[in-house]
């Protein structure tokens, strides 16, 4: 009997702490992690360098290709990017929070190639020698916009001596092969300075601007893998599972308190810490929470229950062979130790294999349900442990216990 | 319950009865691959509940696009067609913003084919190095012999679950890999839960046949086995009714996976293995 007080008092600590712990970290862990492209809205698309005739790709063009297109996701005012190569002749890029995805991917994937051209279709001057392009409203036309060029010192010259040779006559203005306008020289341009007009709606020209702002691609890409999701489906979906996952995890606490009593409150409360370390673990690592990723999470509390499912199992077995509850609670994590070892080092080796082939929401699936079998063993082999001898002397009651 | 051996032969049959047809159906029909393994693009927008499949259609035939697949649930329609590029993307989603009032776009996914290949390539080889991996820890922590059922009764888990999607039809993508994977490593873990009690009553020396000692066995592990698959579909049942429907084929894989899982480690893994143990 001397002991009973200290224990009841270490548990009502226990939970108390975990209560305020859960309380006050629920909403910085919730807001520090990362939410995939499926839950935020966003893009992942993947491109491919077209080769041309005796133009070779080399690791050198993509790595040229992903500065510029960096340069032009930077422009475009997005928050979260990822900008990668990827084998010989890809680049992936991925944008999380993006409002309207498929306009960036309208702008990712142009070569934006400008070019000025003389009435015979000979290129006279190119984007190359482009110092900075920005838009404005046309001062001519009303309601549309414009994009105005500035040459360099090379272009400045090469643009001078076009429109001296070509007084009178048209220059047309060339974007990735197709013709935009082809205004009639005045009179020599020698500041270096151009305008292009196109009818372009305010957005066209800007775009336009951040495209000649960063320059060509050295070679043209061609989408090959392109998944955008708007943010309406993210935020649908990331309601949804929330809600699922909070209602599979209510129905999982009650069963477990109505099947093994004492013990199951043991695992309820263990539960709530291995919520915490999960996502707390996620958050740290920086991991990325997707769709399938709260499904791994939902499912690892399914599995966590496992570890604590096969602990009590054992401990009905001993008890009802007539042992005292502490030793009962000795041999049923002895025993169980193995037998929980073995069976999650096993799924461990599917979810890692996931995670090393795996992309995109797969790996989040992966990524998730490891941390979770990890997690789960740890606290079931600790925590559940140590919380279930101070239960074994508050209450000796074998009938608490579901025997 | 002394069934477990006993009646094995009937729960053979059983697994047959279903897996059969399942694997007729594959290899007549094969599977509903998804764009992630043809190449394709799917747009998926919502629009007044009111717009008819049949009036998107028509509006999409106006652009060229008639062989459009238009389905509609609720408010949201999804438009399966050919790969589409950025302009013919472009194209159908003006189309349908100046046919139809609200339109908000929910997503647009494409897929080239050569991609498809590569993924369908890596999802093959993920499964089997995973296999593998598994086969050679079972091995090392308990015998070869368990480690065959074990591979025997894995087997038995995605031939089921294959046969159950190709019957139905209903449409896999790479997240199905990821969900047969994960099918896999819980059944093994429901497996080993069984071969370790059999392995720590082969270890009491007990004066017992091994038609005796599977049959406790699998008795002792009987509640646990069934409390684990009961837990976890309560996540995944919660999931399949109340989440998103985007991942609903990936839940339903793993929720036909899991019982099915639960029911191959309790008559067909340890049976199995007795039958090696008996012959060997």
């Amino acid at each position: 009997m001397q002991e009973k007080t200290p224990s009841i008092l270490v548990v009502t600590i226990i939970v108390i702490a975990l209560g305020l712990l859960s309380y006050f970290l629920y909403q910085p862990i919730l807001n520090n992690l990362n939410l995939g492209l499926d839950l935020s809205g966003g893009l992942r698309v993947v491109l491919e360098a077209e080769e041309k005739k005796g133009q070779e790709v080399t690791p050198d063009t993509i790595q040229k290709a992903v500065g510029i297109l960096r340069d032009r996701v930077d422009n475009l005012g997005v928050k979260e990017t990822a900008l990668y190569p990827q084998g010989k002749n890809r680049v992936v890029v991925e944008i999380a929070g993006e409002e309207d995805p498929e306009a960036a991917v309208d702008i990712l994937k142009n070569t934006a190639e400008l070019e000025f051209w003389d009435e015979s279709n000979k290129v006279m001057v190119t984007g190359k020698h482009l110092k900075d392009a920005q838009a404005r409203m046309s001062q001519g036309e009303q309601g549309t916009a414009e994009v105005l060029i500035d040459f360099d010192k090379e272009g400045s010259r090469l643009f001078a001596e076009a429109t001296r040779a070509n007084v009178g006559k048209p220059i047309k203005i060339v974007i990735d092969g197709n013709i935009i306008s082809a205004p009639t020289v005045q009179e020599p341009i020698t500041d270096g300075s151009a305008r292009i007009t196109g009818g372009f709606t305010a957005k066209e020209a800007q775009d336009l601007a951040v495209l000649l702002r960063s320059g060509a691609l050295p070679v043209s890409l061609k989408v090959i893998e392109k998944r955008s999701i708007g943010p309406v489906l993210g935020a649908d979906s990331l309601d949804r599972s929330i809600k699922a996952g909070i209602i599979g995890l209510i129905a999982i606490l009650i069963f477990m308190l109505g099947y093994y009593r004492l013990p199951g409150l043991v695992a309820d409360i263990s539960l709530v810490l291995y919520s915490l370390l999960v996502l707390g673990a996620m958050s740290l690592l920086g991991a990325v929470l997707t769709l399938p990723g709260i499904a791994g999470f939902a499912l690892s509390i399914g599995m966590a229950v496992d570890a604590n499912v096969i602990i009590y199992e054992r401990l009905k077995e001993e008890l009802r062979y007539g042992k005292t509850l502490h030793a009962a609670i000795d041999a049923g994590f002895k025993r169980a130790f193995w037998t929980i070892l073995d069976s999650n080092v096993t799924t461990l080796v599917s979810a890692l294999v996931l995670m090393y082939l795996g992309t995109g929401p797969v790996k989040g699936f992966a990524v998730t349900l490891s941390i979770g079998i990890v997690a789960s063993m740890l606290v079931a082999l600790t925590f559940t442990r140590y919380l279930l001898i101070l239960m074994g002397n508050i209450s000796k009651n074998k009938k608490l216990y579901g025997v | 319950m002394d069934i477990f051996i006993k009646r094995r032969k009937v729960f053979y049959i059983i697994s047959l009865l279903i897996i059969i047809p399942g694997l007729v159906s594959l290899v007549m029909n094969g599977l509903n691959l998804g764009i992630d393994f043809t190449g394709g693009s799917i747009i998926q927008v919502q629009m007044d509940s009111s717009v008819q499949s049949a009036q998107v259609r028509s509006a999409l035939k106006e652009i060229g696009m008639e062989r459009a697949d238009v389905s509609k649930s609720g408010n949201q329609f999804l438009i399966r067609t050919t790969e589409l590029d950025q302009e013919q993307t472009r194209q159908l989603l003006d189309a349908l913003e100046s046919k139809f009032k609200n339109v908000e776009f929910l997503s647009a996914e494409s897929v080239g084919a050569a991609i498809g290949k590569e993924l369908t390539n890596k999802a093959i080889l993920a499964v089997i190095i995973a296999a593998f991996a598994m086969l050679i820890y079972i091995t090392i922590r308990f015998e070869w012999t368990f480690g065959v059922a074990a591979i025997v009764s894995e087997i038995h888990d995605v031939l089921f679950v294959l046969g159950l999607f190709s019957l139905f039809q209903w449409e896999i993508n790479t997240s199905f890999i990821a969900a047969i994977l994960t099918v896999v490593g819980y059944s093994i873990n429901d497996t080993i839960v069984i071969f370790d009690r059999i392995r720590e009553n082969l270890r009491m020396k007990r004066k017992e046949d091994y038609a005796n000692l599977v049959n406790r066995s699998i008795t002792q592990s009987l509640n646990r086995s069934i409390n684990t698959v009961l837990t976890s579909l309560f996540a995944l049942v919660a999931l399949l009714v109340f989440g998103g429907g985007n991942i609903r084929y990936f839940i339903l894989a793993m929720v036909i996976g899991f019982v099915v899982g639960c029911y191959s480690s309790i008559f067909v893994a340890s049976p199995v293995w007795y039958d090696i143990k008996n012959r060997a």
